[in-house]
């Protein structure tokens, strides 16, 4: 292999963040003896897995450009979360069509938030941050603040527990939608037209690419992401509340920046999504094993925060 | 083509706002029949004071091409400084010093997010999410746990109507006379030559950098500012008080007619877009909406006052294809 090659290996970014995230693990092993072991390192894929999937739909939208970005996701999360604890309710049988009502509703939010975007014109930033308001709204319509259902057994064994081996259901499930997400983005006409798309919409349109049907369909896709990303998390939480996936929303951009996607649209991958959710999750649980007082945490949080993202947020300079 | 209208709205942003700031204020009027009784008025504008504060350093950084997520945790920050400084025995001098301290306390906050932004070059959205961490890690560390108490004068104060007319209207008139006096100068030019096209801006000689930088070192100042205000007017402190304040000051500057990618817009604008959402907030509240329908009620409309001005566009363009 040509140095060069391998340069260009090693500054790849998904392959970078990986290596962060191994080194970070066991930096972690060494300040907290006992971090750094095999049931730890399954753990904290487990956790990284909620954030992954939550975080697909987001590289897509961040990818389309045009300033995209879905600040709705955690809204939707949790919306996705009650929908399937109300209509499941214990029950296995009632499981898939949970899944399906949780998936339309989470559709049909990412639909509207492309509507507000492309037909209307409404800033991404500002129209998921109204219609996250929205969805919150509708959630505390519709359970008056009472939650009443279950999740169903079969969904802990299936997302939760250790499935294959010790390997817990939802990492499988997260290597598939990471396979299915770069079948979409690398070998579909979708996928090559919302790259064009996030490069340069004026050149995308005049090649025949039907623009707003594409930024359409990728907030739709976010919205369902989301929304699966909510029945995941429900089967490991086993509960709901009214805020359950706040703490998804901000981390979700941060995954897709440190992975190495750029937030001005038109480069990126999931497999960088995916490892960027490793290492925000490592970072998160290490500091917790470290029992900082939550002041610290906080402080240091920021700053690791920044560090990483100057590695791939950075600009182009005025002057090239 | 509407090229008059075009002029219109673009010259005057505030004017789609004012339009929706009548309507929210008749429907309130004819709800609460006593709003413009100066007992209530004051009420009100106490309670918008310290978002527009932070609303027009909100303002100033989106209209130079930014965006400021840390504001509300450096609201936050302040209010802890400010706390823990003043007591109820504290001097005049004292007063003063902390508050000194808390404004620098916001400059330097503002100066750390603009060198990141502007010499580091990193993203503004990622990076002032990431440094509203470290702002809130500091309120927490400054003021672990609610509480402090301010002097009764300075509260006492905050509500008063110095020569008959209450004190946010004199705040909220400074604010958009420094607007109107700093647009027309360099400065000003310079600010929207930066947020409308940098490279150009570059091109022709506009210190870029320095101009991002001014824009977060204001915000930061503003933030300060808002802090204080919202210190006098609950009398007290809470580590997170300001944290919820990001994200309304954002959505004040669109509907105030800022447009979120720079070079455009004005401080006029956002304060009317705080008192709209503030005069949604009071609709709610007096027409009965059932508790749990609030939530609901509010987003929909802030939704819907964001599309309009897409939606007049997207029917004037129909009609000139016509």
């Amino acid at each position: 292999m040509k140095t060069t090659d391998l340069k260009a290996l090693i500054l790849y970014p998904p392959l970078l963040a990986l290596l962060l995230a191994i080194i970070l693990f066991f930096v972690g092993g060494i300040v907290r003896p006992g971090f750094a072991n095999l049931n730890q390192a399954i753990n904290i894929v487990r956790l990284a897995a909620f954030l992954g999937i939550i975080a697909a739909g987001q590289t897509l939208v961040i990818i389309s450009g045009g300033e995209g970005i879905d600040l709705s996701v955690g809204a939707v999360v949790t919306l996705g979360a009650i929908i399937v604890f109300r209509i499941v309710d214990g029950d296995n049988s009632m499981v898939l069509p949970a899944l399906g009502a949780c998936l339309a509703a989470g559709a049909a939010i990412g639909l509207l938030n492309g509507l507000g975007v492309t037909a209307i014109g409404i800033p991404p930033l500002v129209m998921t941050l109204g219609m996250a308001g929205v969805v919150q709204g509708i959630i505390l319509v519709v359970t008056q603040g009472e939650l009443i259902g279950g999740p169903a057994p079969i969904m802990s064994t299936l997302i939760s527990r250790p499935l294959v081996w010790e390997i817990p259901g939802v990492v499988i499930i997260w290597l598939l939608v990471g396979l299915i997400m770069w079948a979409v983005l690398e070998r579909t006409t979708y996928g090559k037209q919302l790259f064009a798309v996030g490069v340069n919409r004026t050149t995308a349109r005049l090649s025949g690419v039907r623009t707003p049907l594409i930024v359409l369909a990728t907030f739709t896709l976010s919205g369902m992401l989301a929304a699966l990303g909510g029945f995941m998390v429900l089967g490991f939480t086993g509960s709901v509340f009214l805020n359950l996936g706040d703490r998804y929303l901000f981390p979700s951009i941060a995954a897709v920046v440190v992975g190495g996607t750029v937030l001005a649209g038109g480069a990126g991958s999931y497999w960088g999504t995916m490892s960027g959710a490793l290492v925000l999750t490592l970072i998160t649980s290490l500091l917790t094993a470290l029992q900082l007082p939550e002041s610290y945490r906080l402080m240091v949080l920021g700053v690791i925060l920044l560090v990483l993202l100057s590695v791939y947020g950075r600009q182009r300079g005025l002057r090239q | 083509m509407n090229t008059t209208f075009q002029k219109i709205t673009l010259r005057h942003p505030y004017l789609f706002a004012l339009g929706l700031l009548v309507i929210a204020l008749g429907v309130n009027f004819y709800l609460q029949p006593n709003l413009f009784e100066q007992r209530v008025l004051s009420g009100n504008l106490r309670i918008f004071l310290p978002l527009m504060i932070l609303t027009a350093g909100q303002a100033i950084v989106i209209m130079g091409g930014g965006l400021d997520l840390s504001v509300g945790t450096m609201v936050s920050m302040v209010n802890a400084i400010l706390v823990t400084w003043i007591t109820r025995e504290s001097t005049g001098a004292e007063i003063a010093t902390a508050i000194a301290v808390g404004a620098s306390a916001g400059m330097l906050a503002g100066l750390f997010n603009g060198l990141c932004v502007s010499y580091l070059r990193l993203q503004p959205i990622v990076t002032t999410y990431a440094t509203s961490f470290i702002y809130a890690g500091v309120a927490l560390w400054i003021l672990p746990r609610p509480g402090g108490l301010m002097p009764s004068e300075l509260t006492k104060f905050y509500r008063s109507n110095p020569a008959g007319i209450p004190l946010m209207i004199w705040v909220a008139a400074l604010l958009i006379l420094l607007w109107v006096g700093l647009r027309g100068t360099r400065y000003g030019r310079y600010m929207f030559a930066v947020g409308g096209q940098a490279e150009a801006a570059y091109a022709t000689g506009v210190p870029v950098s320095l101009m991002r930088l001014s824009t977060y070192v204001i915000a930061g100042l503003m933030a300060a500012f808002a802090a204080l205000a919202l210190t006098l007017s609950t009398g007290t402190g809470d580590p997170r008080i300001g944290d919820a304040m990001t994200l309304p000051s954002i959505v004040a500057v669109v509907l105030g007619g800022t447009r979120l990618s720079g070079g455009q817009g004005g401080i006029a604008g956002s304060l009317i877009g705080v008192v709209i959402l503030g005069t949604i907030r009071n609709i709610i509240s007096f027409a009965d909406v059932p508790t749990w329908w609030q939530t609901f009620v509010d987003a929909s409309i802030i939704i819907v006052a964001l599309a309009a001005p897409g939606l007049i566009r997207l029917i004037r363009r129909r009609q000139t294809q016509l």
